[in-house]
Protein backbone atom coordinates (compact mmCIF):
# COMPACT_ATOMS: atom_id res chain seq x y z
CA UNK A 1 0.00 0.00 0.00
CA UNK A 2 1.16 3.52 -0.71
CA UNK A 3 2.11 5.69 2.28
CA UNK A 4 -1.07 7.59 3.20
CA UNK A 5 -1.76 10.73 5.20
CA UNK A 6 -4.62 13.00 6.22
CA UNK A 7 -2.63 15.93 4.87
CA UNK A 8 0.42 15.90 2.59
CA UNK A 9 2.45 19.08 2.45
CA UNK A 10 4.74 19.62 -0.53
CA UNK A 11 7.72 21.85 0.33
CA UNK A 12 9.72 21.93 3.57
CA UNK A 13 10.11 25.70 3.72
CA UNK A 14 8.78 27.81 6.55
CA UNK A 15 5.25 27.85 5.13
CA UNK A 16 5.15 24.07 4.81
CA UNK A 17 6.73 23.46 8.21
CA UNK A 18 4.42 25.99 9.90
CA UNK A 19 1.36 24.38 8.31
CA UNK A 20 2.59 20.99 9.56
CA UNK A 21 3.02 22.39 13.06
CA UNK A 22 -0.44 23.96 13.26
CA UNK A 23 -2.02 20.78 11.90
CA UNK A 24 -0.23 18.71 14.54
CA UNK A 25 -1.32 21.22 17.17
CA UNK A 26 -4.93 20.77 16.05
CA UNK A 27 -4.49 17.08 16.72
CA UNK A 28 -4.22 15.86 13.13
CA UNK A 29 -2.30 12.64 13.58
CA UNK A 30 -1.11 11.81 10.12
CA UNK A 31 0.73 14.62 8.38
CA UNK A 32 3.49 14.10 5.80
CA UNK A 33 5.90 16.79 4.54
CA UNK A 34 7.80 16.11 1.30
CA UNK A 35 10.93 18.19 0.72
CA UNK A 36 12.86 17.90 -2.56
CA UNK A 37 16.29 18.82 -1.24
CA UNK A 38 18.32 17.10 1.47
CA UNK A 39 17.79 19.92 3.96
CA UNK A 40 14.64 21.38 5.46
CA UNK A 41 14.55 25.10 4.72
CA UNK A 42 16.83 24.84 1.70
CA UNK A 43 14.83 27.51 -0.19
CA UNK A 44 14.14 31.15 0.55
CA UNK A 45 13.08 30.32 4.10
CA UNK A 46 16.67 30.05 5.33
CA UNK A 47 18.09 32.67 2.99
CA UNK A 48 15.96 35.69 3.76
CA UNK A 49 16.59 38.96 5.57
CA UNK A 50 14.33 38.16 8.53
CA UNK A 51 11.98 41.10 8.13
CA UNK A 52 8.67 40.75 9.98
CA UNK A 53 6.91 43.78 8.66
CA UNK A 54 3.47 45.05 7.77
CA UNK A 55 4.51 48.42 6.34
CA UNK A 56 5.24 48.52 2.64
CA UNK A 57 2.84 45.67 1.94
CA UNK A 58 -0.14 45.51 -0.35
CA UNK A 59 -3.39 46.04 1.62
CA UNK A 60 -4.62 42.59 0.58
CA UNK A 61 -1.86 41.06 2.71
CA UNK A 62 -2.31 43.18 5.80
CA UNK A 63 -5.13 41.29 7.56
CA UNK A 64 -3.18 38.03 7.93
CA UNK A 65 0.22 39.67 8.39
CA UNK A 66 -1.19 41.87 11.16
CA UNK A 67 -2.88 38.84 12.72
CA UNK A 68 0.45 36.99 12.88
CA UNK A 69 2.26 39.94 14.41
CA UNK A 70 -0.40 40.43 17.04
CA UNK A 71 -1.16 36.84 17.94
CA UNK A 72 1.56 34.46 16.79
CA UNK A 73 5.06 35.97 16.62
CA UNK A 74 5.18 37.22 20.25
CA UNK A 75 4.73 33.72 21.73
CA UNK A 76 6.49 31.74 19.04
CA UNK A 77 9.79 31.12 20.87
CA UNK A 78 7.95 29.68 23.87
CA UNK A 79 5.70 27.64 21.68
CA UNK A 80 8.45 26.11 19.56
CA UNK A 81 11.04 25.77 22.31
CA UNK A 82 13.76 27.57 20.32
CA UNK A 83 14.68 31.24 20.33
CA UNK A 84 13.33 32.68 17.08
CA UNK A 85 14.76 36.08 18.15
CA UNK A 86 11.57 37.96 17.43
CA UNK A 87 12.25 41.67 18.01
CA UNK A 88 9.40 44.14 17.65
CA UNK A 89 11.19 47.47 17.66
CA UNK A 90 9.82 49.04 14.51
CA UNK A 91 10.69 49.48 10.86
CA UNK A 92 12.20 52.59 9.33
CA UNK A 93 11.82 52.92 5.59
CA UNK A 94 14.26 55.62 4.61
CA UNK A 95 14.13 58.27 1.94
CA UNK A 96 16.76 60.62 0.58
CA UNK A 97 14.71 62.51 -2.02
CA UNK A 98 11.25 64.10 -2.28
CA UNK A 99 10.32 61.38 -4.73
CA UNK A 100 11.24 58.74 -2.15
CA UNK A 101 9.04 60.43 0.44
CA UNK A 102 6.12 60.57 -1.97
CA UNK A 103 6.38 56.84 -2.56
CA UNK A 104 6.61 56.12 1.17
CA UNK A 105 3.64 58.36 1.91
CA UNK A 106 1.39 56.58 -0.59
CA UNK A 107 2.25 53.21 0.98
CA UNK A 108 1.73 54.59 4.48
CA UNK A 109 -1.62 56.20 3.63
CA UNK A 110 -2.92 52.97 2.14
CA UNK A 111 -1.83 50.95 5.16
CA UNK A 112 -3.38 53.44 7.58
CA UNK A 113 -6.74 52.92 5.91
CA UNK A 114 -6.74 49.28 7.01
CA UNK A 115 -5.76 50.17 10.56
CA UNK A 116 -1.95 49.93 10.57
CA UNK A 117 -0.01 52.38 12.75
CA UNK A 118 2.45 53.74 10.23
CA UNK A 119 3.34 57.38 9.72
CA UNK A 120 5.80 59.65 7.98
CA UNK A 121 8.51 61.19 10.15
CA UNK A 122 11.07 63.90 9.47
CA UNK A 123 14.85 63.97 9.58
CA UNK A 124 15.12 64.80 13.31
CA UNK A 125 12.80 62.04 14.43
CA UNK A 126 14.66 59.53 12.26
CA UNK A 127 17.92 60.55 13.96
CA UNK A 128 16.31 60.24 17.38
CA UNK A 129 15.16 56.70 16.64
CA UNK A 130 18.46 55.73 15.03
CA UNK A 131 21.49 57.98 15.51
CA UNK A 132 23.70 55.86 13.23
CA UNK A 133 21.98 56.86 10.00
CA UNK A 134 23.37 59.17 7.32
CA UNK A 135 22.60 62.90 7.32
CA UNK A 136 21.45 62.55 3.71
CA UNK A 137 18.22 60.95 4.90
CA UNK A 138 15.42 63.52 4.80
CA UNK A 139 12.56 61.42 6.13
CA UNK A 140 11.13 57.96 6.59
CA UNK A 141 8.00 55.98 7.17
CA UNK A 142 7.88 54.56 10.69
CA UNK A 143 5.91 51.52 11.73
CA UNK A 144 6.55 50.84 15.42
CA UNK A 145 4.92 47.38 15.42
CA UNK A 146 7.18 45.97 12.69
CA UNK A 147 10.33 44.04 13.50
CA UNK A 148 12.53 41.11 12.63
CA UNK A 149 13.27 37.52 13.59
CA UNK A 150 15.79 34.79 12.86
CA UNK A 151 14.59 32.89 9.78
CA UNK A 152 16.94 29.95 10.36
CA UNK A 153 15.61 29.33 13.85
CA UNK A 154 12.00 30.02 12.93
CA UNK A 155 12.04 27.59 9.98
CA UNK A 156 13.93 24.84 11.80
CA UNK A 157 11.92 25.58 14.96
CA UNK A 158 8.63 24.76 13.21
CA UNK A 159 10.30 21.67 11.75
CA UNK A 160 11.76 20.43 15.03
CA UNK A 161 8.59 21.02 17.05
CA UNK A 162 6.28 19.41 14.50
CA UNK A 163 8.71 16.49 14.11
CA UNK A 164 8.56 15.93 17.87
CA UNK A 165 4.75 15.95 17.60
CA UNK A 166 4.85 13.11 15.10
CA UNK A 167 4.78 14.82 11.69
CA UNK A 168 6.54 12.63 9.12
CA UNK A 169 9.19 14.45 7.10
CA UNK A 170 10.83 13.07 3.98
CA UNK A 171 13.84 14.81 2.45
CA UNK A 172 15.22 14.05 -1.01
CA UNK A 173 11.55 13.64 -1.99
CA UNK A 174 11.02 15.65 -5.16
CA UNK A 175 7.40 15.77 -6.26
CA UNK A 176 6.85 15.42 -10.01
CA UNK A 177 3.06 15.43 -10.31
CA UNK A 178 -0.35 15.29 -8.69
CA UNK A 179 -3.15 12.95 -9.65
CA UNK A 180 -6.90 13.07 -9.17
CA UNK A 181 -8.90 9.94 -8.49
CA UNK A 182 -12.68 10.04 -8.94
CA UNK A 183 -12.58 13.83 -9.27
CA UNK A 184 -10.64 14.45 -6.07
CA UNK A 185 -6.94 15.08 -5.64
CA UNK A 186 -5.52 11.93 -4.12
CA UNK A 187 -2.00 11.04 -5.25
CA UNK A 188 1.33 12.82 -5.00
CA UNK A 189 3.87 11.23 -7.27
CA UNK A 190 7.61 11.69 -6.76
CA UNK A 191 10.21 11.93 -9.49
CA UNK A 192 11.45 8.44 -8.56
CA UNK A 193 7.95 7.02 -8.98
CA UNK A 194 7.04 6.69 -5.29
CA UNK A 195 3.36 7.45 -4.70
CA UNK A 196 1.96 9.08 -1.56
CA UNK A 197 -1.77 9.36 -0.96
CA UNK A 198 -3.55 12.07 0.98
CA UNK A 199 -7.02 13.39 1.76
CA UNK A 200 -5.71 16.94 1.43
CA UNK A 201 -2.58 18.22 -0.31
CA UNK A 202 -1.01 21.58 0.49
CA UNK A 203 1.43 22.79 -2.17
CA UNK A 204 3.95 25.26 -0.68
CA UNK A 205 6.97 24.65 -2.90
CA UNK A 206 7.95 28.20 -3.85
CA UNK A 207 8.25 28.88 -7.57
CA UNK A 208 8.27 25.14 -8.28
CA UNK A 209 4.65 25.03 -7.09
CA UNK A 210 3.86 26.21 -10.58
CA UNK A 211 5.20 23.04 -12.22
CA UNK A 212 3.48 20.87 -9.62
CA UNK A 213 -0.04 22.33 -9.89
CA UNK A 214 0.12 22.49 -13.67
CA UNK A 215 -0.10 18.69 -13.61
CA UNK A 216 -3.73 19.10 -12.48
CA UNK A 217 -4.45 21.99 -14.84
CA UNK A 218 -3.89 24.94 -12.51
CA UNK A 219 -1.53 27.81 -13.23
CA UNK A 220 -0.37 30.76 -11.16
CA UNK A 221 1.30 33.56 -13.11
CA UNK A 222 4.70 33.85 -11.42
CA UNK A 223 8.19 34.79 -12.43
CA UNK A 224 11.32 34.02 -10.46
CA UNK A 225 13.87 36.50 -9.21
CA UNK A 226 17.21 35.98 -7.51
CA UNK A 227 17.91 38.02 -4.39
CA UNK A 228 21.15 38.16 -2.45
CA UNK A 229 22.14 38.77 1.15
CA UNK A 230 25.23 39.22 3.29
CA UNK A 231 26.22 38.95 6.92
CA UNK A 232 28.88 40.90 8.81
CA UNK A 233 31.03 39.87 11.74
CA UNK A 234 29.64 40.66 15.20
CA UNK A 235 29.32 44.37 15.96
CA UNK A 236 28.69 46.13 19.25
CA UNK A 237 24.96 46.53 19.89
CA UNK A 238 23.86 49.46 17.71
CA UNK A 239 20.13 49.57 16.92
CA UNK A 240 17.15 47.21 17.12
CA UNK A 241 14.96 48.42 14.22
CA UNK A 242 14.48 46.80 10.86
CA UNK A 243 15.65 49.13 8.09
CA UNK A 244 14.55 49.46 4.50
CA UNK A 245 14.76 52.16 1.86
CA UNK A 246 12.23 53.74 -0.47
CA UNK A 247 14.54 52.75 -3.30
CA UNK A 248 14.51 49.14 -2.05
CA UNK A 249 18.27 48.97 -2.67
CA UNK A 250 18.83 47.16 0.63
CA UNK A 251 17.10 46.15 3.85
CA UNK A 252 18.35 44.59 7.04
CA UNK A 253 18.93 44.58 10.77
CA UNK A 254 21.34 43.68 13.53
CA UNK A 255 20.78 40.16 14.84
CA UNK A 256 20.82 39.03 18.45
CA UNK A 257 24.20 37.46 17.66
CA UNK A 258 25.59 40.92 16.89
CA UNK A 259 26.09 40.46 13.18
CA UNK A 260 24.19 42.55 10.63
CA UNK A 261 22.19 40.78 7.94
CA UNK A 262 21.36 42.77 4.82
CA UNK A 263 19.50 41.73 1.72
CA UNK A 264 19.85 43.45 -1.62
CA UNK A 265 20.22 43.05 -5.35
CA UNK A 266 22.20 44.92 -7.99
CA UNK A 267 19.39 44.98 -10.55
CA UNK A 268 21.10 42.69 -13.04
CA UNK A 269 19.98 39.44 -11.44
CA UNK A 270 17.13 39.14 -13.90
CA UNK A 271 19.54 38.81 -16.79
CA UNK A 272 21.00 35.64 -15.34
CA UNK A 273 19.94 32.37 -16.79
CA UNK A 274 20.46 30.11 -13.80
CA UNK A 275 18.56 26.90 -13.05
CA UNK A 276 16.42 26.92 -9.89
CA UNK A 277 18.61 24.40 -8.10
CA UNK A 278 21.66 26.65 -8.47
CA UNK A 279 22.05 29.63 -6.18
CA UNK A 280 25.30 31.23 -7.18
CA UNK A 281 25.85 34.83 -6.21
CA UNK A 282 26.77 37.42 -8.83
CA UNK A 283 30.05 39.19 -8.13
CA UNK A 284 28.55 42.62 -8.84
CA UNK A 285 25.91 42.42 -6.14
CA UNK A 286 28.12 42.34 -3.05
CA UNK A 287 30.04 45.55 -3.89
CA UNK A 288 26.89 47.37 -4.94
CA UNK A 289 25.14 46.30 -1.71
CA UNK A 290 28.08 47.55 0.34
CA UNK A 291 27.90 50.95 -1.32
CA UNK A 292 24.14 51.15 -0.76
CA UNK A 293 24.49 50.21 2.92
CA UNK A 294 27.38 52.64 3.54
CA UNK A 295 25.28 55.36 1.95
CA UNK A 296 22.65 54.96 4.67
CA UNK A 297 24.68 53.62 7.64
CA UNK A 298 28.16 55.12 7.33
CA UNK A 299 29.12 53.70 10.74
CA UNK A 300 29.32 50.22 9.19
CA UNK A 301 32.03 50.96 6.65
CA UNK A 302 34.66 49.02 8.62
CA UNK A 303 32.38 46.11 9.45
CA UNK A 304 33.77 42.94 7.88
CA UNK A 305 31.55 40.81 5.69
CA UNK A 306 31.97 37.12 6.42
CA UNK A 307 29.55 35.58 3.97
CA UNK A 308 27.18 36.33 1.12
CA UNK A 309 24.53 34.09 -0.42
CA UNK A 310 21.45 34.14 -2.57
CA UNK A 311 18.02 32.62 -2.99
CA UNK A 312 15.07 32.48 -5.34
CA UNK A 313 11.94 34.56 -4.95
CA UNK A 314 8.57 33.37 -6.27
CA UNK A 315 7.22 36.61 -7.72
CA UNK A 316 3.49 36.67 -8.30
CA UNK A 317 2.13 38.71 -11.19
CA UNK A 318 0.12 41.05 -8.96
CA UNK A 319 2.62 41.18 -6.09
CA UNK A 320 0.71 39.16 -3.49
CA UNK A 321 0.64 35.40 -2.95
CA UNK A 322 -1.98 32.80 -3.69
CA UNK A 323 -3.16 31.27 -0.41
CA UNK A 324 -6.28 29.37 -1.29
CA UNK A 325 -8.15 26.11 -1.57
CA UNK A 326 -8.49 25.21 -5.25
CA UNK A 327 -12.20 24.50 -5.79
CA UNK A 328 -11.79 22.89 -9.18
CA UNK A 329 -9.31 20.36 -7.77
CA UNK A 330 -11.03 19.29 -4.53
CA UNK A 331 -8.46 18.49 -1.86
CA UNK A 332 -5.80 20.89 -3.19
CA UNK A 333 -4.66 23.92 -1.20
CA UNK A 334 -2.12 26.27 -2.74
CA UNK A 335 0.36 28.65 -1.09
CA UNK A 336 2.88 30.25 -3.42
CA UNK A 337 3.93 33.49 -5.04
CA UNK A 338 5.18 35.10 -1.82
CA UNK A 339 6.99 37.73 -3.89
CA UNK A 340 9.99 38.18 -1.62
CA UNK A 341 8.20 38.77 1.67
CA UNK A 342 6.75 35.48 2.80
CA UNK A 343 8.89 35.05 5.89
CA UNK A 344 7.17 37.57 8.15
CA UNK A 345 3.75 36.19 7.29
CA UNK A 346 4.66 32.51 7.65
CA UNK A 347 3.23 31.75 11.12
CA UNK A 348 -0.14 33.22 10.10
CA UNK A 349 -0.03 31.51 6.71
CA UNK A 350 0.83 28.19 8.37
CA UNK A 351 -2.15 28.51 10.71
CA UNK A 352 -4.48 29.51 7.89
CA UNK A 353 -3.31 26.63 5.68
CA UNK A 354 -4.02 24.24 8.55
CA UNK A 355 -7.49 25.75 8.88
CA UNK A 356 -8.09 25.46 5.14
CA UNK A 357 -7.03 21.80 5.26
CA UNK A 358 -9.48 21.18 8.13
CA UNK A 359 -12.19 23.13 6.28
CA UNK A 360 -12.50 25.50 9.23
CA UNK A 361 -13.21 29.19 8.93
CA UNK A 362 -9.90 31.03 8.63
CA UNK A 363 -8.85 33.58 11.29
CA UNK A 364 -9.09 36.36 8.72
CA UNK A 365 -10.83 36.60 5.36
CA UNK A 366 -8.48 35.32 2.65
CA UNK A 367 -10.69 35.85 -0.40
CA UNK A 368 -8.36 38.50 -1.88
CA UNK A 369 -5.66 35.83 -2.20
CA UNK A 370 -7.70 33.32 -4.17
CA UNK A 371 -6.11 31.23 -6.92
CA UNK A 372 -8.70 32.19 -9.54
CA UNK A 373 -8.26 35.95 -9.35
CA UNK A 374 -6.25 35.90 -12.58
CA UNK A 375 -9.03 34.12 -14.43
CA UNK A 376 -10.09 36.31 -17.37
CA UNK A 377 -13.65 34.90 -17.38
CA UNK A 378 -14.62 35.85 -13.82
CA UNK B 1 14.71 9.75 -0.03
CA UNK B 2 15.21 9.97 3.74
CA UNK B 3 12.37 9.21 6.14
CA UNK B 4 13.42 11.44 9.05
CA UNK B 5 11.23 9.71 11.69
CA UNK B 6 12.58 6.32 10.62
CA UNK B 7 16.20 7.47 10.99
CA UNK B 8 15.41 9.03 14.39
CA UNK B 9 13.97 5.70 15.55
CA UNK B 10 16.97 3.83 14.22
CA UNK B 11 19.60 6.00 15.89
CA UNK B 12 17.69 6.19 19.17
CA UNK B 13 17.70 9.04 21.67
CA UNK B 14 20.66 11.29 22.43
CA UNK B 15 22.95 9.77 25.09
CA UNK B 16 25.20 12.25 26.91
CA UNK B 17 28.92 11.45 26.60
CA UNK B 18 31.93 12.41 28.67
CA UNK B 19 33.52 14.61 26.01
CA UNK B 20 30.31 16.48 25.12
CA UNK B 21 31.75 19.68 26.61
CA UNK B 22 34.56 19.85 24.00
CA UNK B 23 34.47 23.04 21.93
CA UNK B 24 34.26 22.07 18.27
CA UNK B 25 33.48 25.40 16.59
CA UNK B 26 35.74 27.94 18.23
CA UNK B 27 34.40 30.99 16.41
CA UNK B 28 30.81 30.48 17.53
CA UNK B 29 31.56 28.35 20.61
CA UNK B 30 29.58 25.24 19.76
CA UNK B 31 30.26 22.05 21.69
CA UNK B 32 30.36 18.45 20.57
CA UNK B 33 27.37 17.70 22.81
CA UNK B 34 25.26 20.41 21.19
CA UNK B 35 26.02 19.00 17.75
CA UNK B 36 25.27 15.41 18.81
CA UNK B 37 22.02 16.46 20.47
CA UNK B 38 20.87 18.44 17.42
CA UNK B 39 21.30 15.37 15.21
CA UNK B 40 18.81 13.54 17.44
CA UNK B 41 16.44 16.47 17.10
CA UNK B 42 16.35 15.96 13.32
CA UNK B 43 19.22 18.13 12.05
CA UNK B 44 20.94 15.58 9.80
CA UNK B 45 22.75 17.80 7.30
CA UNK B 46 25.64 20.22 7.75
CA UNK B 47 23.42 22.88 6.18
CA UNK B 48 20.74 22.41 8.85
CA UNK B 49 23.26 22.19 11.68
CA UNK B 50 25.01 25.39 10.68
CA UNK B 51 21.70 27.20 10.66
CA UNK B 52 20.48 25.67 13.90
CA UNK B 53 23.66 25.95 15.99
CA UNK B 54 25.81 28.43 14.02
CA UNK B 55 28.74 25.97 13.96
CA UNK B 56 30.94 26.93 11.01
CA UNK B 57 29.12 30.26 10.59
CA UNK B 58 31.72 32.46 12.28
CA UNK B 59 34.79 34.32 11.10
CA UNK B 60 36.58 31.25 9.69
CA UNK B 61 33.39 29.92 8.05
CA UNK B 62 34.11 26.38 9.19
CA UNK B 63 37.61 26.11 7.80
CA UNK B 64 38.75 24.86 11.20
CA UNK B 65 35.83 22.74 12.41
CA UNK B 66 34.17 21.65 9.14
CA UNK B 67 35.85 18.23 9.10
CA UNK B 68 35.28 17.63 12.80
CA UNK B 69 31.56 18.40 12.53
CA UNK B 70 31.22 16.05 9.57
CA UNK B 71 32.88 13.30 11.58
CA UNK B 72 30.56 13.81 14.55
CA UNK B 73 27.44 13.80 12.36
CA UNK B 74 28.56 10.67 10.48
CA UNK B 75 29.16 8.80 13.72
CA UNK B 76 25.84 9.88 15.20
CA UNK B 77 23.92 8.83 12.08
CA UNK B 78 25.96 5.66 11.56
CA UNK B 79 26.98 6.58 8.01
CA UNK B 80 30.34 7.09 6.25
CA UNK B 81 31.92 10.54 6.51
CA UNK B 82 31.85 10.70 2.72
CA UNK B 83 28.05 10.44 2.84
CA UNK B 84 27.81 13.73 4.71
CA UNK B 85 27.64 16.64 2.25
CA UNK B 86 29.97 19.50 3.20
CA UNK B 87 28.71 23.08 3.51
CA UNK B 88 28.68 25.45 0.55
CA UNK B 89 31.61 27.89 0.43
CA UNK B 90 30.67 31.48 -0.29
CA UNK B 91 32.31 34.81 -1.08
CA UNK B 92 34.24 36.59 0.33
CA UNK B 93 37.08 34.11 0.87
CA UNK B 94 38.30 36.13 3.86
CA UNK B 95 36.31 38.58 6.02
CA UNK B 96 36.42 41.87 4.12
CA UNK B 97 35.51 45.40 5.25
CA UNK B 98 32.40 46.84 3.64
CA UNK B 99 34.31 49.85 2.39
CA UNK B 100 36.85 47.61 0.65
CA UNK B 101 34.31 45.16 -0.76
CA UNK B 102 32.34 48.13 -2.09
CA UNK B 103 35.32 49.63 -3.82
CA UNK B 104 35.11 47.90 -7.20
CA UNK B 105 34.76 51.07 -9.26
CA UNK B 106 30.96 51.09 -9.33
CA UNK B 107 28.83 54.10 -8.45
CA UNK B 108 27.47 55.12 -5.09
CA UNK B 109 23.87 53.90 -4.87
C1 LIG C 1 17.57 36.95 -0.14
C2 LIG C 1 16.15 36.90 0.32
C3 LIG C 1 15.68 37.84 1.25
C4 LIG C 1 14.37 37.82 1.71
N1 LIG C 1 13.98 38.71 2.70
C5 LIG C 1 12.74 38.60 3.27
C6 LIG C 1 12.37 39.41 4.38
O1 LIG C 1 13.15 40.20 4.89
N2 LIG C 1 11.11 39.29 4.88
C7 LIG C 1 10.21 38.41 4.38
O2 LIG C 1 9.08 38.33 4.87
N3 LIG C 1 10.56 37.59 3.34
C8 LIG C 1 11.79 37.66 2.78
N4 LIG C 1 12.15 36.83 1.73
C9 LIG C 1 11.15 35.92 1.17
C10 LIG C 1 10.93 34.66 2.02
O3 LIG C 1 12.16 34.04 2.28
C11 LIG C 1 10.01 33.69 1.28
O4 LIG C 1 8.85 34.35 0.81
C12 LIG C 1 9.58 32.53 2.18
O5 LIG C 1 10.69 31.91 2.76
C13 LIG C 1 8.76 31.55 1.41
O6 LIG C 1 8.64 30.36 2.14
P1 LIG C 1 8.08 29.07 1.47
O7 LIG C 1 8.04 28.03 2.53
O8 LIG C 1 6.82 29.40 0.76
O9 LIG C 1 9.11 28.75 0.29
P2 LIG C 1 10.59 28.12 0.30
O10 LIG C 1 11.36 28.46 1.49
O11 LIG C 1 11.19 28.41 -1.02
O12 LIG C 1 10.29 26.58 0.41
C14 LIG C 1 9.81 25.82 -0.65
C15 LIG C 1 10.42 24.44 -0.49
O13 LIG C 1 9.85 23.58 -1.47
C16 LIG C 1 10.85 22.72 -1.92
N5 LIG C 1 10.47 22.20 -3.23
C17 LIG C 1 10.59 22.82 -4.43
N6 LIG C 1 10.15 22.00 -5.42
C18 LIG C 1 9.74 20.85 -4.83
C19 LIG C 1 9.21 19.63 -5.31
N7 LIG C 1 9.02 19.43 -6.63
N8 LIG C 1 8.92 18.66 -4.42
C20 LIG C 1 9.13 18.84 -3.09
N9 LIG C 1 9.63 19.99 -2.58
C21 LIG C 1 9.94 20.98 -3.43
C22 LIG C 1 12.10 23.58 -1.95
O14 LIG C 1 13.28 22.79 -1.92
C23 LIG C 1 11.93 24.42 -0.71
O15 LIG C 1 12.55 23.89 0.42
C24 LIG C 1 13.46 36.85 1.21
C25 LIG C 1 13.91 35.90 0.28
C26 LIG C 1 15.23 35.90 -0.17
C27 LIG C 1 15.69 34.87 -1.14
Amino acid sequence: MNPTADVIIIGGGINGCAAAYYLAKKGVKNVIVLEASDSIGHGGSSRNGGGVRQSGRDVRELPYVMYGIKHLWPGLSDELGVDVEYTQKGNLRLGKTEKHLEKLKTLADNAKKVGLDVRMIGKEEVKEINPYLSDDIIGASWCPTDGHANPLMATLGFYKKSLSMGVKYYTGAEVASLKKIKGRLRQVILKDGTIFEGEKVIVAAGYESRYIVRTVGIDVPMTRYFDQALVTEMQPEMFPQMLGTADANFYGHQTKHGSFVFGSDCGLEETMDMPLNEMKTISMTLPSSCRAIEGYIPALKDAKIVRSWGGWLDMCLDGVPVISPVDVVPGLILACGFTGHGFGSAPAVGLILAQMAMEEETVVDMSALRYDRFDPYQ
Amino acid sequence: MTDIQEVLNKIGPYEPAEDDHLLVCRCEEVTKGEIRKAVHEGMFTIEELRRYLRCGMGLCQGQTCGKLVKGIVARELGVAVTDVTPATSRAPMRPTEMEIAGNDGGEQA
